[in-house]
């Protein structure tokens, strides 16, 4: 639990992030909800541990937040990206994503080297 | 740039800590519009409204955990938790108000009572002198057998400092007085005479203007002064051109050359507003070898320590010896830190005083310790459900501390304010002329060494409260509290430990009474020194004649003459005398004597010497026991008498009459020549615990004095006749200077040693009265709690037919062992208490029964009276309804 927790703890903020910037200010409902779409409904999280992480963020100063009506007209408190969270997630992408194809060739079949 | 956000975060969430409540609601709202939105998608697709709740919740995770993870990452949970156990503490004093103010106010007695204490002994023993390298200043000088630290003489000390190897300076001082001109007439002022290296062996640099240059104190050179900062602002309103003036001091031009530093003290002349370089005179005695005036101070050179320093002295001082044996017979030498000059004297006193604080202090942390002991027994219960509800043994254990801490702290910040008035009410009471001998006192007020020392007195008393609880709460198990709800006999760490306690106060009680019983008998007994004259009614005057205006002995002679006539023509004056040492002072303006046709051994007899007017002895109402006393005719122009005191009739003439015969100077040099007309009893010359020295007293006509003290006896209030007293000295001629005006008792009981036997006296009796209650209130409380434990058990006793004469018994019996294992305990610690500080004590033996016996029987009778209010309670109680009560 505890390994699988951490990875999760540093990519859902990834995850958070990118949700916002794709759908624009956005309540924790419906980020969650689109995390929970986006990743095909493979990562059934609990939408809870959702907030602390978005305090997280909003402490570091990635995110900010106001209150706003939704959609079908009920309260919610909104979350949009700053600057320095634009940033940040262009930033941590551009990781992520070199992260991954390191770890992609060497996971990936060997391929013939001429 | 990633560091600076995780700064962010923290500051946020440090801030946090204090909007914590704001913030659970907006997130309790926040959560409440995700469940709303959840549920109006279920709804959409067909759930009913409390089937989409239900899901939505369980969606989430949990209302409860989604908060707490929140509420975690919005704060510091330590902080957090610690904030928490705060309020929890002061909810749980709020509640047992009574033991609170009680436990807080105990702590801030002691802590206060030590922390004032303490800033004394800093001020004194632990700051270093305000010296370059004081560790590296000695006092050298003389040594004699009756004055271990006897004066040097001017030329002894340019011998010494030419002979020796092992100081890299070596300076000397003396004090001195002038006749300062002011608006106002004549104002005498102290002063010192110092050797031209004297501030730079002190490492002081004077602040304006320059030092004495090497030769400045030789005899011939212009007149030069510096003076202190306190006077440069008193007398010269601080102006900066003083430097280069000349002022007239005792009708003498001199040139001020530099101002002394606002941070400069010199105890040994703490009363010196001006310092001048020695510059021998060959008019008083400054050049004779036998002539001892000055005190020395040396730097050493490195690396020599003060017994090598000592051991060349000694052996200089000896080669002297051989080399001058009129003068230097049995001169020895002394070499000692500087400090030991400085604060020896006191530093007894504050041992004790600072002893005596900290035992009060013990009391009232055990009181605290066994009132905290007597509550973890009664929240066993409390412990135990905390415990049974999953609070871990650390959270358990943390609180107890919390708890602790928040008493000591509430105890130490009042402890510090009642530090601080008690500083100012203690240095109120010493004398002003008192003040001047421990400079390092003057303006002591509030400071960081005070907060440093309170503080670490706190922490020690948090440790020693917080531990027995912590032993046994958590390890005493949870299930045992909860079984039996405080039901049965007190706890067992209680009987054995709490109850014992207050021995340990009842000990600590009696030795401080002990202590306090041993100051005031030595006071009292020192207050009662037979000085052998009536002290009521005198009033004094310290008279100065500058030498300037009073050149020729006669006029001196002609001066005081019209100075009595003129007091003993004022209304209420019984009779007037004058003398050059006021009695009750010092054994000190000594004289070597030698008597015609005895043989002399070549030692020196160093005997007390007095000029006094012709009715001196009549004023003082000293008793004539032969002979006669000066006349007015005994003058420069007839033949030199002498009288004597009744202990130098008894030691050098023993089973002969002395009248008649003739005493002189060590050569008996015919001009030293006088002859004994008379015996008087034994005046005491020296301060109230020194002892009678012989004394030989001369005719004022025909040894004159430039500063002497008048003596008038009264008829009617001694006190509202001094400023009479004064402006009829000053109507003889305003050049004459006056200072000290004081009645004789208030003379003697403001001396020195008078003072300091009262100030320890007072201090140890205040902290013995509160130690004494202290005391009592803790055996009170342990009884107290003992009969409440035990109520059921004396129903059952009473019911089984116990006659209430037995349960007082029984509560009696536990007190009186208490009392009487406490007393006997304390009476043996308070001997040993005693032998410590017998420097402190005056014509009592440490070992006193009267004291030792008296304070038995107040600690024991008021011990009873403590316990006899539970034993009474206990007798009463109805076996009925204390066998119901649980």
């Amino acid at each position: 639990m505890g390994e699988r927790a951490d990875v999760w703890q540093g990519t859902l903020a990834l995850m958070v992030l990118k949700t916002i910037e794709t759908m624009g200010p956005q309540h924790g409902y419906g980020i969650a909800r689109r995390i929970e779409q986006t990743s095909g409904n493979l990562l059934a999280l609990n939408y809870g541990t959702l907030y602390p992480a978005l305090l997280k963020l909003e402490q570091e100063g990635a995110i900010a937040s106001e209150w706003g009506v939704s959609e079908n007209n009920r309260k919610a408190k909104f979350y949009k990206l700053t600057r320095a969270g634009r940033r940040q997630l262009e930033k941590e992408a551009r990781n992520w994503q070199q992260t991954t194809a390191i770890l992609d060739r060497f996971l990936s079949p060997a391929e013939e080297q001429s | 740039m990633r560091a600076l956000r995780k700064c962010r975060a923290w500051l946020l969430r440090l801030g946090g800590l204090f909007e914590l409540r704001r913030t659970q609601q907006i997130f309790a709202d926040e959560i409440e519009s995700h469940l709303q939105l959840h549920i109006d998608d279920h709804v959409r697709l067909g759930m009913t409204p409390m089937e989409a709740r239900r899901k939505a919740i369980l969606r989430l995770g949990g209302v409860e955990m989604t908060k707490q993870s929140y509420r975690e990452r919005s704060t510091v949970p330590v902080i957090d938790d610690l904030f928490q156990d705060l309020r929890f503490a002061l909810r749980q004093l709020r509640r047992a108000p009574g033991f609170t103010v009680t436990a807080v106010l105990m702590l801030a007695l002691g802590i206060g009572a030590s922390v004032a204490i303490f800033t004394f002994v800093d001020a004194a023993l632990l700051k270093p002198l305000p010296y370059r390298d004081p560790n590296r200043l000695v006092a050298v000088t003389e040594s004699v057998k009756l004055f271990p630290r006897a004066d040097l003489s001017y030329p002894d000390y340019l011998d010494w400092k030419k002979m020796n190897t092992v100081f890299s300076s070596f300076d000397v001082y003396t004090g001195t007085g002038y006749m300062l001109a002011t608006s106002s007439g004549a104002e005498p002022v102290n002063g010192a005479r110092v050797s031209d290296g004297f501030f730079r062996t002190l490492g002081i640099k004077p602040m304006l203007g320059r030092d004495f240059y090497a030769g400045e104190d030789l005899p011939g050179v212009a007149p030069s002064i510096l003076m202190t900062y306190r006077t440069w602002k008193k007398l010269f309103s601080g102006r900066p051109d003083i430097v280069g003036q000349t002022i007239d001091l005792s009708g003498v031009p001199t040139t001020v050359v530099g101002v002394l530093p606002e941070d400069f003290q010199f105890a040994p002349r703490g009363s010196a507003e001006f310092y001048a370089p020695f510059q021998a005179r060959s008019a008083g005695c400054d050049l004779g070898r036998g002539c001892h005036s000055l005190s020395g101070i040396a730097r050493l050179k490195e690396g020599v320590s003060i017994q090598s320093a000592l051991a060349e002295m000694v052996s200089i001082a000896a080669r002297l010896e051989k080399q001058y044996p009129d003068t230097n017979r049995g001169q020895g030498a002394i070499v000692e830190p500087l400090s030991e000059v400085i604060v020896g004297q006191i530093r007894p006193m504050l041992l004790t005083l600072l002893a005596g604080a900290g035992l009060l202090l013990a009391i009232a942390c055990v009181n605290v310790g066994s009132l905290l002991l007597v509550r973890s027994e009664s929240r066993r219960r409390e412990i135990a459900v905390r415990g049974a509800l999953g609070a871990s043994r650390t959270r358990l254990a943390r609180q107890f501390v919390t708890e602790g801490l928040l008493l000591v702290t509430l105890g130490t910040t009042l402890g510090i304010g009642l530090a601080v008035v008690t500083l100012r009410l203690l240095l109120s009471v010493i004398p002003a002329t008192l003040l001047f001998n421990v400079p390092f006192f003057q303006g002591l007020a509030f400071n960081g060494h005070m907060v440093l020392f309170a503080v670490g007195v706190g922490a020690l008393a948090v440790m020693l409260f917080t531990i027995p609880p912590m032993l046994r709460s958590p390890l005493n198990a949870v299930r045992e509290g909860l079984a039996d709800g405080g039901r049965g006999a007190a706890g067992t760490l209680w009987r054995r430990f709490g109850a014992n306690l207050v021995v340990l106060e009842l000990t600590i009680a009696v030795v401080l009474l002990v202590g306090a019983g041993l100051l005031g008998k030595s006071l009292y007994r020192l207050l009662h020194v037979d000085v052998n004259f009536d002290v009521d009614h005198l009033a004094t005057v310290q008279v100065m004649a500058p030498q300037a205006l009073y050149p020729k002995d006669d006029q001196l002679v002609r001066a005081s003459r019209e100075m009595i006539q003129r007091i003993s023509a004022l209304p209420g004056v019984k009779s007037v005398g004058l003398t050059s040492v006021l009695p009750v002072s010092c054994n000190c303006n000594t004289d070597w004597i030698r008597f015609v046709g005895k043989p002399y051994n070549g030692e020196h007899n160093e005997v007390n010497l007095r000029d006094v007017s012709p009715d001196f002895f009549q004023t003082l109402h000293a008793k004539l026991l032969s002979g006669r006393v000066f006349t007015d005719r005994d003058d420069g122009t007839r033949p030199k008498v002498v009288i004597i005191n009744k202990a130098l009739a008894r030691q050098y003439f023993p089973g002969e009459d002395p009248l008649g015969k003739k005493i002189g100077g060590v050569t008996l040099a015919p001009d030293s020549l006088k002859e004994i007309v008379g015996v008087v009893d034994d005046i005491h010359e020296g301060s109230l615990e020194s002892p009678i020295w012989p004394a030989v007293y001369y005719p004022i006509y025909q040894d004159t004095d430039y500063s002497f003290a008048v003596v008038v006896r009264t008829s009617q209030s001694e006190a509202s006749f001094l400023p009479e007293l004064v402006k009829t000295v000053h109507s003889i001629d305003p050049g004459i200077g006056t200072a000290f005006e004081s009645t004789m008792e208030q003379l003697i009981l403001d001396s020195p040693s008078t003072f300091l036997h009262r100030f320890a006296a007072w201090l140890v009796g205040g902290f013995a009265v509160l130690a004494l209650v202290l005391g009592v209130v803790g055996l009170y409380g342990v009884i107290a709690y003992s009969v409440s434990q035990r109520t059921r058990e004396i129903g059952v006793r009473m019911a089984l037919g116990a006659q209430r004469g037995s349960v007082y018994r029984l509560v009696m019996s536990e007190a009186s062992r208490l009392t009487i294992a406490g007393i006997g305990l304390g009476l043996i610690c308070a001997v040993g208490a005693g032998m410590g500080m017998r420097a402190l004590l005056f014509g009592t033996a440490a070992w006193d029964t009267m004291t030792l016996a008296s304070v038995a029987a107040v600690l024991g009778a008021s011990a009873m009276l403590a316990s006899y209010i539970p034993a009474r309670r206990a007798a009463s109680v109805n076996p009925v309804e204390a066998l119901r009560a649980e």
